[in-house]
């Protein structure tokens, strides 16, 4: 009866998500509050049909109803309790359903947080993310039916992948999704916007804490699908550029560079279009992975089974959803408003850069993604394009990116001398191009990479630190939570380039055969062999290596790297022993028997891992600061009575700001106040 | 001001319908029967060597020597996975005919399921080597299941399906490449 009901809230949602598209967008371009006023309360009826459901789906999982179909494939009576839950979103169908409930989620958050706009404005955003969300709700009834029931019930269902029965894969994808999801909020102001035909900078303020916000899940949900990929598969990689990874990447990157396009934007009132633009793009990035993902087209990813009606639907979907958009875009965005001209030398001109450097990184990745489907079009035999590829253009494009990092926020808008902000950070390049010569030289091996490594994180972290310093010695001026964010957020930048490129350069591994009392030495670390015991497991009998080790003659840990044959299956499995430090992670797996009592050993040493993941959630976190800046909300409250009075506010016109204005030095003589600047 | 702007709209029309052309291919491909994304590097390289455990005799290693000789299908398969099933009743026919061994590779398993999911489809399997850490699997390069290798009397691998096989794929796909080896039909 349940899954019955759950079905029928699916399909109301869809009813829902009809009124909310339809209503609103008619009301806006007819002028008919009445009709606007019902984006919202369709909003949040849409979310609570949505949670129904799932909660529905997930109740079937709990109680085993081996009806329903995709309970009967995704779960069976030994499943514990905890992977009963999370199996909701193991497979295809009910993946799609915690995907709509995110979008339900985000879509209720803006019909609540979106008071401060006029009611235009929220209308149409509603009726756009309306519109994205009837798209989705009918893929999922029509082509992807998670309550389709199974007659006769099975005794016994199939059991969830393996793979996915694992802590970090339970987080994953809900992460994930809320970032993939949470950019149709840009998405649909972009829309809405290019709808009214203009950009307030008012609005463009509104839509910033969004994205950061959107774009510190996605940062969360790959850094975590990274980590998995490291112990699980036991590759010892953190990245592969494998598809799938690709499609979350892309939108990334692209929501990177929107984060830092929508700050000039709401600034300074340049780039408008290309703002719009690119809010298309990430969501539409966004779009193209859920794709890649579900329709079988690329095979990487045949977990998702592939099959052609649902490649054709979503794929339909995609083409009106982005099309209609750009066309939009084409036929409106010449009209739009230029915003106040800027120097060569300023820092609208480096995040010109910024924002060139990052699309080109996304477009390379999109282009090395499809380039295998591209050969296979064109009839150019079967191409694989792998990490060389990427991993050398990445970094070429990435290099020059890292190097003008420091100088962003220490640039003021509009224009700048040059010289000034280089002399501000000439000592500290001096200083961090030592540090990269001495990590040259004391390097035990591949110093080019090691140098390259220290001297970009000590570059950006100290160049970072020479901005907090000036901002903290300029008395009287505030250190705001959107320059907490964006100091945590290049700070995470510092963090992850020494992580990555030390791990590649510093990774040592060697397979050796070890004697009991035996002792290997690997740089500042040694390890002592102590023998094999026969260790009794609750279903395996465990042949549990001893192995003691120390850290400049200093003892460090004592792993117990396992073999274990199971009663069961006669199955042998390996447990490394892994010591995971801040510094370093030390990875020791017990091999073959070698006769007498000697074992083949494999040791592994990998330097600085874990700040991979730690400079990715240090991003993830100055994403989420910025978000909570109050000044996106305060000054969008405060404006509220004259926004709604007079809504055709010129985006030419810098809107009458709250006095934190975001500049490093206050200079009164050059155009920094924003009654004074470049009108017309 | 006009040109920029149409210059620009061409760009980007040109960009959207090349992406959705490709991808719309893409769809209409997805089920074509010889599809295979990426040709395995195996192919034509000595298979890699092994010792697993089998399903039936727990404790026995078997080695990939032992498979010298003859040629052999190798089929991955795992309780958990439902293209596995799909393609079930293909490889049961296909076993039947006795054209060359298939040996079931079950791929992240466990003892039991794997057990009765033998029990509830029916066993076609020659023999069934265990892997259920996946650490050899890695060797082989299988990312997923359904996988089916074809390897020869040599021991070189000649032949990769990813995803489950039908009649079709193995007709027109594996038929050509078990003449070319001389085995009778």
């Amino acid at each position: 009866m349940l899954p019955e009901l759950g079905q029928v809230a699916l399909l109301l949602a869809l009813l829902a998500a009809v009124l909310q598209a339809a209503l609103p967008l008619a009301g806006a371009a007819g002028d008919r509050p009445a009709w606007m006023e019902v984006a919202r309360p369709a909003a949040l009826a849409q979310l609570l049909l949505l949670a129904f459901a799932y909660a529905a789906l997930t109740v079937a999982f709990v109680q085993q109803d081996f009806s329903v179909a995709y309970v009967a494939n995704n779960s069976n009576t030994l499943l514990p309790l905890v992977y009963r839950y999370t199996a909701v979103w193991g497979s295809h169908e009910g993946s799609l359903l915690l995907w709509v409930l995110m979008l339900g989620v985000w879509n209720a958050a803006v019909a609540l947080w979106s008071r401060s706009l006029p009611l235009v404005v929220s209308a149409r955003v509603l009726g756009v993310i309306g519109l994205v969300a009837i798209g989705f709700l009918s893929f999922m009834i029509f082509t992807s039916n998670p309550f389709e029931r199974l007659l006769p019930a099975p005794l016994e269902g199939h059991d969830l992948n393996p793979l996915l029965q694992d802590p970090g894969m339970i987080i994953h994808p809900p992460m994930l999704y809320i970032g993939y999801i949470g950019f149709v909020v840009p998405f649909a102001f972009a829309i809405a916007a290019l709808l009214e035909g203009k950009v307030d900078a008012r609005w463009q303020r509104w839509t910033r804490p969004w994205t950061n916000v959107a774009w510190g899940f996605l940062t969360i949900g790959i850094a975590l699908g990274s980590w998995w990929a490291y112990y699980e598969l036991g590759w010892g990689g953190w990245w592969f550029w494998d598809p799938v990874e690709n499609a979350s990447f892309m939108p990334w990157l692209a929501g990177a560079a929107l984060i830092h396009s929508q700050a000039v934007t709401e600034k300074r009132g340049s780039f408008g279009g290309w703002t719009l633009l690119l809010a298309i793009a990430t969501f539409s990035l966004s779009l193209l992975g859920a794709f890649l993902v579900r329709s079988g087209v690329l095979t990487s990813v045949h977990s998702f089974a592939a099959d052609p009606s649902r490649g054709l639907f979503i794929l339909a979907f995609l083409a009106a959803v982005i099309g209609g958009a750009l066309v939009l875009y084409v036929l409106r965005a010449p009209r739009l408003p230029e915003g106040r001209p800027f120097a060569p030398s300023s820092r609208e001109t480096l995040l010109l850069v910024n924002n060139l450097l990052l699309t080109a990184a996304c477009a390379m990745v999109l282009l090395g993604t499809l380039y295998p489907l591209l050969a296979d079009a064109l009839d150019l035999g079967k191409v694989s394009v792998g990490p060389p590829y990427f991993g050398t253009l990445f970094l070429l494009l990435m290099a020059p990116l890292v190097l003008l990092v420091p100088f962003g926020p220490l640039t003021r808008w509009q224009q700048e001398q040059a010289s000034k902000p280089a002399a501000m950070l000439l000592p500290w390049l001096g200083l961090a191009l030592l540090l990269g010569v001495i990590a040259f030289f004391m390097a035990p091996q591949g110093p080019l990479k090691t140098a390259a490594g220290v001297f970009a994180a000590a570059w950006v972290g100290l160049g970072t630190l020479r901005f907090v310093w000036s901002r903290l010695r300029a008395s009287g001026r505030a250190f705001t939570p959107e320059m907490l964010g964006m100091v945590l957020g290049h700070a995470g930048l510092a963090v992850f380039v020494v992580g990555a490129l030390l791990v590649e350069a510093q990774d040592v591994q060697t397979e050796v055969a070890m004697s009991p009392g035996q002792t290997m030495e690997i740089g500042r670390y040694a390890f002592r062999f102590d023998g094999v015991e026969r260790v009794p497991g609750p279903n395996y009998m465990a042949d549990r290596g001893l192995v003691q080790v120390l850290r400049d003659d200093r003892p460090l840990v004592l792993l117990h790297p396992e073999k274990r044959a199971y009663a069961s299956g006669g199955q042998v499995m390996t447990d490394a022993g892994i010591h995971a430090g801040a510094f370093a992670d030390v990875f020791v797996a017990l091999g073959e028997p070698l006769g007498g009592d000697a074992w083949a050993v494999r040791l592994q040493i990998k330097p600085l891992l874990r700040w991979i993941w730690a400079g990715a959630f240090l991003m993830a976190l100055g994403g989420f600061v910025t978000a909570a800046d109050k000044r996106f909300r305060k000054v969008a409250g405060s404006e509220r009575r004259p926004a709604a009075a007079e809504p055709a506010a010129d985006a030419n016109r810098p809107p009458a700001r709250a006095p934190a204005d975001d500049e490093g030095r206050a200079d009164p003589r050059l155009p920094t106040s924003p009654l004074t600047g470049g009108e017309g | 001001m006009a040109r920029p702007a149409t210059l620009s709209a061409v760009v980007i029309g040109v960009v959207f319908f090349g992406l959705v052309g490709l991808l719309l291919y893409g769809v209409l491909v997805s089920d074509r029967a010889d599809r295979e994304a990426l040709p395995s590097p195996l192919i034509g390289k000595p298979a890699p060597e092994f010792e697993l455990p089998l399903l039936h005799q727990p404790g026995t290693l078997f080695s990939s020597q032992e498979l010298r000789g003859q040629p052999y299908l190798l089929n991955v398969w795992g309780s958990w996975c439902p293209g596995c099933r799909v393609e079930h009743p293909v490889i049961t026919r296909f076993a039947e005919t006795r054209r060359v061994r298939v040996v079931g590779y079950n791929w992240k398993d466990e003892h039991a399921d794997a057990m009765r999911w033998l029990e509830q489809f029916g066993n076609p399997y020659w023999l069934v080597l265990v892997d259920y850490d996946g650490r050899k699997a890695i060797d082989w390069g299988i990312y997923g299941a359904p996988e089916t290798f074809l390897v020869d009397a040599a021991g070189i691998v000649r032949w990769k399906h990813v995803g489950p096989v039908d009649d079709t794929v193995l007709a027109e796909s594996l038929g050509p490449v078990l003449d070319s080896l001389g085995v009778a039909r």
